[in-house]
């Protein structure tokens, strides 16, 4: 694959050194010409300096033959804008952009970019896991469709343990993936008895998140 | 009107006291507190000091009820992120960006923004000036016009 990264700041060097370790085709744009030539001396051609934003310089950094192209600038507009200009100008298959600000994710999809991968919300989301024993940790969002995977704690006073799975009364658009149980994650049936100390992952419809929340709710 | 205008250079402290001595609703959104000088004395209209594409800066501008939004900053991606932001998230009717490149300009000017590109209309001012001895209409001069002639 060709992989054009766009921001040569930590993620984007640590990123086009993973990439092109894994046999990837990397190209990294930095448009300082100081960080430029740092990052060059140790990468060497893999680095161009120029504006991802500029079409031009997009057609020379050849994008019109990229396969995907990673927006990783530490700024949210600057991302935007590469994204949003590699689909118009070279219809560049996959747009993947760093976000900072978490709420700019859904605008970003709105707006035709592929994907979106938000820092903030990662580890926002490792927090609440540590923190939030036996409530629902949304573990990432699927872009089409509002989807989210989710993972349920079991715990002593859940009001589910001790059933089995086909006896939950489960809200649409809701589909138990995985049990994972001592570690192991088992692939469950509808006759998969719920035990304390399990984790349930489970694919649900945002919309339908507040249900199942309900159904998993403990102490009730 | 309600106008919430992005960016207190020249541009936007010209145009918001413009806007104000007619009579309409003005905010104006900066970095920087110190940009606001230039508004002058005679402006009495609102100032925020923050970020124009953070949605709780824009919200507090009042874009939520605004008629038009005009993005002035000197980062052409910054007011083009801010008027997407106003357009698609507040979905204020009139949105209006200058973008100083002529390509980003175009493609956005498709995408359905209104774009100032302040580039190509310099430049088509003064060729016909110098050229023809008399100023043509800034409309004229779009991005195509130029990406046709030069």
């Amino acid at each position: 694959m060709y992989i054009i990264i766009v921001g040569g700041g930590n993620v984007g060097y640590y990123l086009a050194k993973t990439l092109s370790e894994a046999n990837h085709e990397v190209l990294l744009l930095e448009k300082d010409r100081a960080r430029y030539r740092t990052i060059s001396e140790e990468l060497g051609e893999i680095v161009m300096q120029g504006d991802g934003c500029q079409a031009d310089q997009q057609l020379e950094a050849g994008f019109s033959r990229a396969d995907a192209v990673v927006a990783a600038t530490g700024s949210d507009d600057d991302n935007m804008v590469v994204c949003q200009m590699a689909k118009m100008e070279f219809n560049v298959p996959r747009t993947i952009s760093r976000v900072n600000d978490p709420r700019n994710e859904k605008l970003f999809h709105k707006l035709g970019i592929d994907a979106t991968v938000s820092s903030t919300k990662i580890i926002y989301n490792l927090i609440e896991q540590e923190v939030g024993g036996g409530e629902i940790i949304p573990l990432a969002a699927l872009n089409r469709g509002n989807i989210e995977i989710v993972e349920i704690e079991i715990s002593k006073t859940s009001p589910v343990a001790g059933r089995n799975i086909k006896s939950l009364p489960l809200p649409a658009e809701t589909l138990i993936i995985s049990v994972i149980r001592d570690d192991h994650a088992l692939l469950p049936t509808g006759d998969t008895v719920l035990t304390i100390g399990d984790s349930v992952v489970a694919l649900v419809n945002a919309t339908h998140e507040p249900d199942l929340r309900r159904v998993f709710a403990e102490g009730l | 009107m309600n106008v919430v205008i992005l960016g207190c250079g020249r541009v936007g402290s010209t145009f918001a006291r413009l806007m104000h001595k007619e009579g309409h609703h003005v905010t104006i959104i900066d970095l920087q507190s110190e940009a606001f000088r230039r508004l002058g004395q005679k402006y009495k209209g609102g100032r925020i000091v923050g970020n124009g594409i953070d949605e709780d800066i824009l919200r507090r501008s009042g874009v939520e009820n605004a008629d038009v939004f005009v993005a002035v900053t000197q980062g052409d991606n910054r007011n083009i992120m801010a008027s997407q932001i106003a357009k698609h998230v507040f979905n204020v009717p009139q949105v209006i960006a200058r973008i100083y490149d002529p390509i980003r300009a175009d493609r956005y000017r498709q995408l359905g923004l209104v774009t100032l590109c302040t580039t190509t209309i310099a430049s088509g001012l003064l060729h016909d000036f110098v050229v023809k001895g008399e100023w043509g209409l800034a409309k004229d001069y779009s991005a195509e016009y130029l990406a046709a002639n030069v």
